[in-house]
């Protein structure tokens, strides 16, 4: 890593409001990852602040970045980042595990989440023995097991065919319908289209920041 | 999280990785097998050296007290002198600590003397220890008999020509008959045998306590030695007031020999725990040198876990980034890979107590003594975790501090 600093973000200012379905765009290069790290409390910025349900993120150490993770964020990534190594079951439970449910309590939510995304008949398969569009949604069911205030996904549709591609888009429709606060970084049209909100980033600054018609 | 969750859950991360890799680590824990078997058979082997010399030295009784001229060890040659000038403590002494003792329960004097032979017809035994007493011996002595009976008080001071025989002689004189009342010939002297000693085994395999002749003490006076200096032995009351018996006798023996206040004993007091301190002393110098090569090769196998740990936490950089994305705190990721490790040199641990298991089992066809108590596999386990724990807190320490962002990015 060279010395240079460079600010990948400068002068973002956005506000999204609780149950709301956001794209946000850009080139690579533009930020946008940088501005996801940021959302999801994977990193906290250098400059300005970030607020998270009133909590100031920009301050947090890293316990309590792991804490609000934990709590208030899931995550959906293109590669869908399961442990190998573990059953779709093993998967969901987890976020449950770092937040202490018990048991029993948390194989039951487990099971109900892996069921809301149609997979109550794949709970002990391990990720090598399913379709990407199941993996996809192995990661759903984990991202939403903690009732998080926020669904991050980063290019959720990146690794998928175009027909499960739809089914996750579809699956999201419905989450938002449900209430869900959404927030999609994509570099493709068509799946931020799917949102009700567009912001587009550029050089690290908000390009544009409009409704979708 | 609780911690105690923390842990379970540590437990079967760490569990998976173990098996995922099952020859990576066994392999990776030779290192801590090899230590973890020095260290078990170090303390096998000192155990068992240990308790042959509390054996060995239980003839001497804890509650008897030994009145010599010298101390049993001496740690200089000044000391040593002085000590040779000192008067020789005489049977009217004894007498006097006899009658003066309430804290005993027998007072006796000794006098030992090495005899080249006894003999009986053309059957004899050499190296013999011919001790004087008298009857009060078989209290303070810890002797008992197998055959026959010991010496009277009237017989013991009336000198008369008998003797009581060690167990080993009565083999070696008498084959398989009676010694009792036949006569054995010890140097000049021709005695009547009244009485055979139960067999008493030997000090560390060299000396032996059943080749002994027991004797009045006065013959020992007129016949061996002229004019020796009495060991006073004498046998504590209550086995729980050693040290009140033991200054009891100190003052007295100072009044009867007129030691005058302010000057030092001229003799000295000895028992078994200052032989038991002087073998401390020797063992542990034993055991840390012992310890020390057994800590070398637990710092190479630890090396080789701490190596073995960088590549795992390298290799599941990822796993790391999406557990920490998650919600996986510093300290949860801390106490996965500490299990782990520790997980890796629990393994090799009861890999190394199974093989010091066998080994002290075939070690026991020859010496039956030794055996591999649940102490030494604890400190066995226990030194294997702490291992474990120990060279992999730096792998460790790096996962924890991993950046979320940084671990993603890595694939």
């Amino acid at each position: 890593m060279g010395s240079e600093t460079v600010h990948a973000l400068r002068g973002v200012s956005i506000a999204i409001d609780r149950g709301e379905y956001v794209a946000i765009m850009g080139p690579s290069g533009s930020g946008k990852s940088t501005l996801m790290n940021l959302i999801g409390c994977l990193d906290t910025p250098s400059s300005g602040t970030y607020e998270l349900n009133g909590h100031n993120v920009g301050e947090m150490d890293d316990n309590a970045l792991a804490e609000i993770r934990n709590r208030e964020i899931g995550f959906v990534f293109q590669t869908f980042n399961l442990l190998a190594r573990s059953s779709a079951l093993r998967n969901v439970e987890l976020p449950l595990i770092y937040a202490g449910v018990g048991l029993e309590e948390r194989r039951e939510i487990a099971l109900n989440a892996l069921r809301d995304v149609g997979l109550a008949d794949r709970v002990t398969h391990k990720p090598n023995e399913m379709s990407g569009g199941q993996r996809q949604r192995v990661a759903v069911a984990r991202a939403l097991v903690n009732r998080p205030s926020i669904l991050l996904a980063d290019e959720p549709t990146g690794n998928l065919d175009t027909r499960t591609g739809t089914e996750i888009l579809e699956l999201f429709a419905s989450l938002s319908a449900k209430g869900n606060t959404l927030i999609v970084v994509t570099h493709e049209e068509n799946v931020a289209r799917h949102a009700r909100r567009i912001i587009r980033i550029r050089d690290g600054l908000v390009a544009s920041d409009e409704p979708v018609a | 999280m609780n911690i105690f969750s923390e842990v379970r859950e540590g437990v079967r991360i760490a569990g998976e990785a173990i098996r995922g890799n099952m020859l990576r680590s066994v392999l990776t824990t030779t290192g801590i097998v090899i230590g973890i078997l020095t260290v078990t058979l170090m303390a096998t082997a000192m155990e068992g050296l240990n308790g042959a010399f509390r054996d060995a030295i239980s003839f001497i009784g804890t509650d008897v007290l030994y009145v010599d001229q010298r101390e049993w060890f001496i740690d200089s040659d000044k000391r040593w002198d002085a000590a040779a000038k000192r008067e020789k403590i005489t049977l009217a002494q004894v007498r006097a600590v006899e009658r003066g003792m309430t804290l005993a329960r027998g007072v006796t004097p000794t006098v030992m003397h090495g005899i080249e032979s006894v003999r009986f017809k053309n059957r004899s035994s050499s190296m013999v220890m011919l001790i004087g007493t008298n009857e009060q011996f078989l209290t303070t002595g810890g002797v008992t008999l197998t055959a026959g009976r010991f010496m009277t008080a009237m017989e013991a001071a009336g000198n008369r020509d008998l003797c009581v025989i060690g167990w080993e002689i009565a083999e070696k004189l008498f084959l398989r008959e009676s010694p009792l009342g036949q006569k054995i010939h010890v140097g000049p002297e021709s005695l009547e045998v009244i009485g055979v000693l139960e067999k008493r085994g030997s000090v560390l395999g060299q000396m032996s306590l059943d080749n002994q002749v027991v004797i009045p003490i006065g013959k020992m006076f007129r016949g061996f030695r002229w004019d020796p200096s009495c060991t006073i032995q004498v046998k504590v009351a209550d086995p729980s007031h050693v040290e009140a018996a033991r200054e009891e006798l100190r003052g007295l023996m100072r009044k009867i020999r007129h030691v005058p206040p302010g000057v030092d004993d001229d003799f000295a007091i000895n028992q078994q725990e200052q032989l038991l301190n002087q073998f401390k002393k020797v063992s542990a110098v034993i055991a840390s040198a012992g310890f020390f090569i057994t800590g070398l090769s637990l710092f190479v196998g630890g090396i080789g876990i701490m190596n073995i740990m960088f590549v795992s936490v390298a290799e599941r950089t990822h796993e790391i980034g999406i557990r920490k994305a998650i919600g996986a705190k510093r300290r949860t990721i801390l106490l996965q890979f500490l299990i782990e490790a520790a997980g890796i040199c629990l393994l090799g641990g009861t890999i190394a107590v199974v093989i010091a298991g066998g080994m002290v089992a075939i070690a026991r066809n020859y010496l039956p003594r030794v055996a591999l108590s649940p102490m030494v596999i604890l400190l066995a386990l226990a030194v294997a975790i702490i291992t474990g724990v120990v060279s992999g807190f730096l792998p460790a320490w790096r996962a924890a501090r991993m950046s979320p962002v940084d671990a993603l990015r890595n694939e």
